[in-house]
């Protein structure tokens, strides 16, 4: 093959998504969620099969199945909704795979679009699970296929960690569909030890996931994850330095002389290399975005190296602040004049309601989405904003705890989206530990996740291909879980309407959900679009009601 | 200068959300890529669509390592928003270059939504990429029915390029 004509300039998600179809995943699953969003939408578009999960538990749950059944799973998310996956995630180490499942996390250093910065590294020491790390786009791809062979090797989940840069970040791909393995085809054996969890079982099984982790780190002291660039300085004294993803490209542009220890495997960690290289250096500096976690780990195994002062633990790497890590230069960094923030589009519906929560000093329990744009001025009828479906259980702490009169005037805020995905046990809460003065819930139904790029949730009733499928309805859920006052309205054709009902239901000292509900301006031709598309499939009649079945019309 | 020590070619565009600055990266970077050259390049989605600025970085060069230009060594800065300037002319490097719409007027155009693809046009005149290299990737990029608006665009800002360069700008 050509090597010069099968060059391609893809994202690093692209480039994943490209790795996923030459694998043969046979699924792919996930929650959108900012830089991930992207995979497995490109997945779905090169024809992989890709769905949208109501939240990355349940996809991780997905995934996992599909790789019990023998297949290779893909289930990707952003770094905090790999919190939302948490629980199957550590017992799933314990459990192991027989097919292949490759857990995706992006993380956000620097937040441009995220609540906190958290470092999920930490999430591989802690499940005990394999973590591969690329640093551009070709790595992205290459690292992807030699994960699903580890997975298969070990029957294991492999944590895959990507970040803002690399996600969104273009760079050339040769890719090389001929060297990815064959998947094997999807078959069920009986294993209840290995699967099953109950004590009995879970006692072995957590001293066979330390066994496998300790043969993968065996493994990884030689593995071509791993990579060394050896440079001889003549008559100078030798810088090494040992980086992990986009922080590999930062230290090859600003530190051209050094001598360089790449690491695309950075759980478990070769120990015995990175001793090997430092001492093959005259000064040995770890350099990662984040929490000190290789440099942490390599102390601790008694090897000399240079960790990165605590004020680069803050925000992105880049080249500059590379530079400055290299010469100690902790002075102050010089704040960059910040350009035009980002607003609510002027046609969106969210303004009538913002209007309104301020006219009347509304204390607003927000939650994560476009619309969290409301904390900014000229609203800023957010108080709170904390993660995905806090805006429910939140609002209720405070009505529970504030004096009557200020407990009337708390609202939780939260999307359509995130209401399927964390809001729905709120509302069971709700019901179950009612405040005295009643609770407010607005759900705002643009009918997309218009945030992170107008993706389909299951209260859109379009699956991830924007075909038609069972759809959940807001209200239907809300009245069945016993909800006496659930009322749908649009507030941007009845602002009026909007605020004499917010009002009446501020006053009333009972349990009311408001879904606001009008098309996000971005997605309205869009859905049209797909709405006529997926009516002119031929469909089987669905009974009225609240809940279609699931997956009838697929 | 890359590591190597050969020149890498660095340009940020910059304006505001919808002004198409990703489009007008995407087929800066592709045309880099079929001139056969090494490229990169860096932006940050999400959040900042919603009408605020957006910035991306696009280097290309016989080899890159880091996608994002450091600061202070852009050589051309692409500048869709003029009330962005002072957000973002810190990338440039001293003698950088500014291709701004005081160059080409949003006015002037058939369509001001070409007004990224224009500027493309005048930042050709200074690259040393072929300048069909850059127009095939614009017609890649775009659908069918715009390719005639643009190609206008493309050229009116060519020409903007090359009177200000005749007159010694």
């Amino acid at each position: 093959m050509n090597r010069q004509m099968n060059r391609q300039l893809l994202s690093g998600d692209e480039a994943v998504a490209l790795a996923a179809l030459h694998a043969g995943v046979s699924l792919g699953t996930g929650y959108p969620g900012t830089p991930s969003t992207e995979i497995l939408e490109t997945f779905f578009q090169l024809g992989g099969r890709a769905q949208w999960a109501p939240n990355e538990k349940v996809a991780m749950e997905v995934a996992l199945g599909a790789a019990f059944a023998g297949g290779r799973a893909l289930v990707t998310m952003k770094h905090v909704g790999l919190n939302v996956a948490a629980d199957p995630l550590f017992t799933a180490a314990y459990t192991g795979v027989s097919g292949a499942m490759i857990v995706l996390t992006a993380d956000d250093p620097g937040m441009s679009s995220s609540q906190n910065e958290q470092d999920n590294r930490r999430y591989a020491v802690a499940a005990g699970l394999p973590m591969v790390e690329p640093s551009d786009s070709q790595e992205s791809y290459d690292f992807f296929l030699a994960a699903i062979d580890m997975s298969e090797r070990w029957g294991i989940p492999v944590l895959f960690r990507m970040t803002t840069r690399v996600c969104h970040g273009k760079s050339v791909v040769v890719p090389h569909p001929e060297t990815a393995s064959a998947p094997p085809p999807p078959h069920f054996e009986h294993d209840l030890p290995d699967r099953v969890m109950i004590p009995a079982y879970a006692r072995p099984a957590h001293l066979r996931l330390r066994a496998k982790l300790a043969e993968i780190a065996a493994w990884g002291e030689t593995c071509d994850l791993n990579r060394e660039v050896a440079r001889v300085v003549a008559g100078g004294s030798v810088l090494g330095i040992v980086a992990s993803g986009i922080s590999v490209q930062h230290a090859a542009e600003a530190a051209p002389g050094a001598s360089m220890l790449t690491l695309g495997l950075t759980y478990p960690l070769p120990v015995e290399r990175i001793r090997r290289f430092a001492a093959s250096v005259d000064r040995c500096v770890v350099l990662e975005e984040g929490d000190p976690v290789v440099a942490d780990a390599v102390l601790a195994a008694g090897i000399p190296i240079e960790a990165k002062a605590d004020m680069f633990r803050f925000g992105e790497l880049d080249v500059a602040r590379v530079r400055r890590i290299l010469a100690h230069d902790m002075s102050p960094e010089a704040t960059a004049p910040s350009g035009k923030a980002p607003e609510l589009c002027p046609a969106c519906p969210y303004h009538t309601v913002y209007n309104t929560l301020r006219k009347h000093d509304c204390i607003g329990s927000g939650d994560i989405g476009c619309y969290s744009l409301g904390v900014l001025p000229p609203y800023q009828v957010m108080d709170t904003l904390v993660d995905m479906g806090a805006s429910i259980g939140v609002g209720l702490g405070l009505r529970h705890t504030l004096p009557p009169d200020q407990a009337r005037r708390v609202v939780s805020i939260i999307g359509d989206s995130t209401f399927i995905h964390s809001g729905i046990t709120g509302l069971v809460e709700m019901i179950y530990n009612p405040p005295p003065t009643g609770h407010v819930v607005i759900v705002l139904d643009n009918g997309t996740t218009a945030m992170t790029g107008q993706q389909e949730h299951p209260a859109t009733g379009r699956t991830l291909e924007h075909t038609r499928t069972g759809q959940v309805s807001i209200e239907a859920v809300a009245r069945a879980l016993g909800i006496p006052s659930v009322t749908v309205l649009d507030p941007h054709d009845d602002p009026d309407g909007f605020e004499r009902l917010l009002l009446e239901r501020l006053a009333a000292s009972e349990l009311s959900v408001i879904v606001a509900r009008r098309p996000c301006v971005l997605a309205a031709a869009d859905i049209r679009r797909w709405e006529l598309q997926a009516t002119a499939r031929v469909l089987p009649q669905l009974p009225d009601g609240a809940c279609e079945p699931a997956g009838a019309a697929r | 200068m890359s590591a190597t020590g050969s020149p890498v070619t660095n340009v940020v565009m910059a304006g505001l959300g919808g002004q198409g600055v990703i489009t007008a990266s995407d087929i800066l970077a592709e045309a880099a890529l079929h001139a056969g050259l090494d490229v990169k390049k860096a932006e940050i989605h999400g959040m900042s669509q919603r009408g605020g600025l957006v910035s991306s970085d696009v280097r290309f060069g016989e080899r890159v390592f880091s996608p994002m230009v450091p600061h202070g060594e852009a050589d051309y800065l692409l500048l869709l928003a003029p009330t962005e300037l002072a957000a973002v002319q810190g990338c440039l490097r001293p003698d950088g270059v500014v291709i701004g719409t005081d160059l080409v007027a949003p006015d002037d155009l058939p369509n001001k939504r070409s007004l990224n693809v224009a500027l493309l046009g005048a930042l050709s005149v200074y690259l040393a990429l072929p300048q069909d290299l850059i127009r095939v990737a614009m017609l890649a990029a775009l659908p069918e029915k715009l390719h005639a608006t643009n190609e206008h665009a493309f050229a009116l800002g060519r020409e903007a390029a090359l009177a200000r360069r005749a007159a010694g700008g």
